[in-house]
């Protein structure tokens, strides 16, 4: 194949509209549509008494105003509980709008619909609800203690609890291994809540046929085929009859995956009820109360290992806070549970979690999902170990580091797919050999007594991580090739910013044959594909993309076949180069592919010169079989589907050097290394805008980000001038190494590299800090003030 | 509430438009001239996706009144391409640097990086930070937005 655009750092294709203005966001759309605004909880806990809309009702320009009293049945029901794993035994879901009780600051209490933004604010401001104000319960150890209850019939605040143990070879458990060890440590290790924040908020905007009785609805979404499923279930619509179309989405980093939102029905079903267009676009401030968190965890840990820093047993109970509901059930400590082990053989591993209610914003994933937990958790475990024994922080990794010949590696786990997880394949030592050379390790004490002697004091940290992608259960891919020559692709899932259109055309050109221009990728519209997962987990280009590869060797067999039998050649004697089928040594013998597309599909009719070329007069055909043979279809199209075994995981190593001031205890980064394995790039500079992406999340994790809660359940900090994310000046330069360990999962021998920026950030720079402080660091994020506490608590 | 009638030049055009005194600048254009490049992330002044400039002045337009402007001259992201719809240097340098992802904060980078070239067309890497450090992404990570401000220095410097 000499078109060779898979690997190459081709430039997006998304750029130039999104350069020009010419991009289609959610809110771009429907310029004449009527505008929802909601009635949000101010209090944590509460129960409703009465709504008096008497006021509103004078507002110049108000069409409609909704309770939960106005819902039809199926929509007044509380919504789904997308992903009930057995061990979610007291699962709970809000209704679209409050029925009774609110449970959180920001829940959604009564809908306004008005000619405009403004005139629907104007009428909630106007509406009063009557509150009987409940004591909430506001993090996660006053939620255990269950003095009061979220949910009255959720004993202990208690939605799950799971524990999963892996013995030892020699069928011990943990516990017992970890009180035989030579050494044992335990420690509490703590994260704060934090949160996705695209900058381009959620969205929805629904069109309502009267005469066709269709609805399309756009939705900033991250799964446009499972929001259309979710709607036409819940307003009792057939799912032909509606589309779902994911539009230019502004960043999802997970929050936009959770689906169906209240206002992902309630707007839609508005629109139906007065048959006009209804538009609602979050504001900054709803985003923060009213969509979702993550990262909140309290992790207990008790390892023992021998004198070389190889763990013979771990112990990790964590207690995680999932807020006032659980749509999306308990993905996020299930990964946290069975990712912390990492690149590591543990000799036994035990690991229970509990998962609580509080009156706080429901969790669901944020890039990475449970997995900058877990690996603080196990990279902290690591650090704590070596400086137990006084070794080398990489040394007692390299000791624990399962051996590139022991892949296919099985950790014993359930994952958060239902599945095994077993690794697929990585090289974990040469990827640390491959760090410590960027970062310059070996030479750092040097470094660090030259800066003490300038009264500097630099710090160097470590983290590595295993990262489980490409989740199930399955993409699939539409290619066509028209009579022009024109290839175009289409797959369920969505982007967000990642690039799919560029990516998928590169493996469609290159299986193909044909010059990327000729190439057109749609996402995420169900118009196009109905069949579809969405966009997260790093999956879309494990599983689209190796389903659009499947796709395209279907159209391409085909157009062999068909070239085969003009060019009366064997099909084996063809490739496809430069859009033209040709005879492999024979030059002059050649078809385009768009011929080939003509000759597919047998006309009646000749609606333009090529297609004169396939009726039923233009040329030779058998008499003796139909112009479409049996098991034959007309058109040069095909459809595949990706389902994996497991899925694939992709590894990495991140380093840092930090420097932190003596007197202010400002923390910066000087250095920020990464060396990265997603099995083979499909495009490398897209990859690697993936990982600077990541690390920067990462470094707001780990320094800046946090939800701070009172103890009333208010969130003091929800705006963007509270909750500080990055800007330019807060992220370092980050240098970046590729190794290439080829996923044998799938045909393309790709893995996920979505979320693994940001997955070991907090560890690193925790590690970091603490070299260059020599006091533990067991919470993060860390601002210089904790850092100052810390001094003066040490000191 | 009684609209304002008021007269903006917009990518070099008169538009004019009747608004409430309320109606932001950011919501006039994208909702009244349908100019929707320039986006809102935040509206209250911090992430600066929407910002355009204002007599050539990079400014916050979730936190300008349309009315405040009246006669004024204001270039959205729509209007930094030549007139014939070739790229400017910025908006080729963020494409060749891959200097955007989802491209939802890029309208208000584009914006900024425009008249900070424009007032200082070699910026050393420091000033560079501090010219960007108005602007919050979410997806690129910045470094690469950094590598988009230099080349499109570098660009202009060759086309000068």
């Amino acid at each position: 194949m000499t078109t060779k655009l898979f690997g190459e750092p081709v430039r997006r294709r998304e750029d130039p509209r999104l350069l020009t203005g010419q991009g289609r966001f959610l809110d771009d759309l429907g310029a004449h549509a009527l505008e929802a605004a909601f009635v949000r909880s101010p209090h944590a806990h509460a129960r409703i008494r009465d709504v008096d809309v008497s006021a509103a009702l004078d507002v110049d320009g108000l069409v409609a105003i909704y309770t939960w009293e106005d819902l039809p049945d199926l929509l007044a029901q509380p919504l789904p509980l997308l992903i009930p794993h057995p061990a979610l035994t007291h699962g709970r879901t809000a209704h679209p709008l409050a029925r009774d009780l609110v449970r959180h600051v920001g829940e959604p209490v009564v809908m306004v619909v008005a000619r405009d933004r403004y005139l629907a604010e104007d009428a909630c401001a106007l509406i009063r609800v009557d509150y009987e104000v409940l004591k909430p319960v506001v993090g996660v150890e006053e939620a255990v203690q269950s003095a009061r209850l979220v949910h009255e019939d959720v004993p202990g605040n208690v939605g799950a609890h799971l524990v999963q143990e892996v013995p030892s070879a020699a069928g011990l458990g943990a516990r017992e291994t970890i009180e035989a060890a030579p050494h044992t440590l335990s420690f509490r290790l703590d994260i704060e809540r934090s949160a996705s924040m695209p900058l381009e908020g959620r969205g929805v905007y629904a069109r309502w046929d009267a005469d066709d009785e269709s609805l399309r609805v756009y939705s900033s979404t991250q799964t446009s085929t499972s929001v259309r499923m979710a709607v036409a279930a819940r307003l009792g619509l057939p799912l032909p009859k509606v589309e779902v179309i994911a539009p230019d989405v502004g960043g999802g980093f997970g929050v936009k995956i959770v689906h169906p939102w209240p206002e992902e029905l309630l707007v839609p079903w508005a629109a139906i009820a007065l048959g006009r267009e209804v538009k609602w676009t979050e504001d900054r401030r709803e985003h923060f109360v009213s969509s979702a968190h993550e990262r909140a965890q309290v992790h207990t840990v008790r390892v023992g290992f021998d004198d070389d820093g190889r763990v013979l047993g771990l112990d990790v109970t964590i207690l995680h806070d999932h807020g006032a509901y659980t749509p999306y059930g308990i993905i996020v400590p299930i990964i946290t549970s069975t990712q912390l082990p990492g690149p590591y053989r543990l000799g036994a591993y035990r690991v229970e979690f509990s998962s609580i209610y509080t009156n706080t914003v429901q969790v669901t994933p944020y890039r990475g999902a449970g997995r900058p937990q877990a690996v603080f958790c196990m990279e902290r475990t690591m650090d704590r170990i070596a400086a137990y024994l006084g070794a080398d922080r990489t040394a007692v990794r390299a000791v624990n580091f399962i051996q590139p010949d022991e892949f296919p590696y099985d950790q014993g786990l359930i994952f958060q797919d239902g599945r095994p997880l077993i690794y697929d394949s990585g090289d974990y030592p040469e990827s640390l050999r491959m760090l410590k050379e960027l970062i310059g390790w070996d030479s750092f004490p040097a470094l660090k007594a030259q800066a003490a002697a300038e009264g500097r004091s630099i710090g160097i940290g470590i983290g590595c991580y295993v990262e489980g992608t490409g989740v199930g259960p399955y993409e699939g891919g539409h290619v066509q090739v028209t009579s022009d020559g024109r290839v175009h692709v289409s797959t369920g899932l969505t982007s967000q910013g990642q690039g799919h259109e560029t990516v998928f055309a590169q493996i469609a050109a290159t299986e193909l044959g044909v010059p990327l221009e000729r190439v057109s990728v749609v996402t995420g519209d169900t118009r196009r594909f109905g069949y579809a997962v969405g966009t997260f987990a790093s999956r879309a280009a494990v599983m689209s993309g190796n389903a659009i590869a499947l796709a395209c060797r279907k159209v391409r067999e085909k157009a062999l076949r068909i070239a085969a039998d003009a060019l009366e050649a064997d099909p084996g004697d063809l490739e496809i180069v430069g859009g033209e089928v040709r005879v492999v040594g024979s030059p002059g013998a050649s078809i385009p592919l768009a011929t080939v597309a003509v000759l597919s599909n047998p006309l009646r009719y000749a609606f333009d010169a090529e297609a004169a070329r396939a009726t039923q007069f233009a040329g030779a055909s058998s008499f003796e079989r139909p112009p479409v043979a049996e098991g034959e279809e007309p058109g040069l199209e095909g459809r595949d589907y990706y389902s994996p075994l497991r899925s694939t995981f992709a590894s990495g190593m991140h380093a840092a050097i930090v420097e932190t001031d003596p007197l202010t205890a400002e923390i910066r980064i000087l250095r920020y290394a990464v060396v990265h394995d997603c099995g083979h790039l499909i495009n490398p500079m897209i990859v690697e805008g993936q990982i600077h992406g990541g690390v920067a999340q990462g470094v707001g994790g780990a320094l800046y980000e946090r939800m701070v809660y009172d103890g009333h359940g208010q969130l003091l900090n929800a705006s963007f001038m509270d909750f500080l994310m990055p800007y330019a000046t807060e992220v370092p330069f980050i240098e970046t190494a590729h190794l290439e360990t080829p996923s044998p999962l799938n045909p393309l021998g790709i893995k996920g590299a979505g979320e693994a920026g940001v997955i070991p950030v907090s560890a690193v720079i925790a590690s970091a800090v603490e070299d260059a402080e020599g006091i533990g660091i067991d919470r993060m994020p860390i601002s210089p003030s904790e850092l100052f506490d810390l001094r003066r608590s040490a000191g | 509430m009684t609209d304002i009638a008021i007269t903006l030049t917009v990518n070099g055009v008169v538009r004019q438009v009747e608004v409430p005194g309320r109606r932001l600048l950011s919501d006039c254009l994208r909702h009244d001239l349908g100019l929707t490049g320039t986006h809102v992330g935040c509206e209250h002044g911090v992430c600066g996706c929407c910002t355009v400039l204002l007599d050539g002045e990079p400014v916050r337009s979730c936190l300008t009144f349309a009315v405040t402007v009246d006669g004024h001259d204001i270039t959205t992201v729509e209007g930094l391409a030549a007139p014939d719809g070739a790229m400017s240097p910025v908006q080729r340098a963020f494409t060749e640097c891959h200097g955007l992802q989802c491209g939802f904060c890029t309208p208000g980078f584009l914006c900024t990086v425009t008249a900070l070239l424009r007032d200082n067309p070699s910026p050393t890497g420091e000033e560079v930070l501090e010219g960007i450090s108005g602007n919050l992404c979410r997806c690129t990570g910045y470094q690469n937005i950094v590598k988009s401000v230099h080349r499109a220095a570098e660009i202009m410097a060759e086309e000068s």
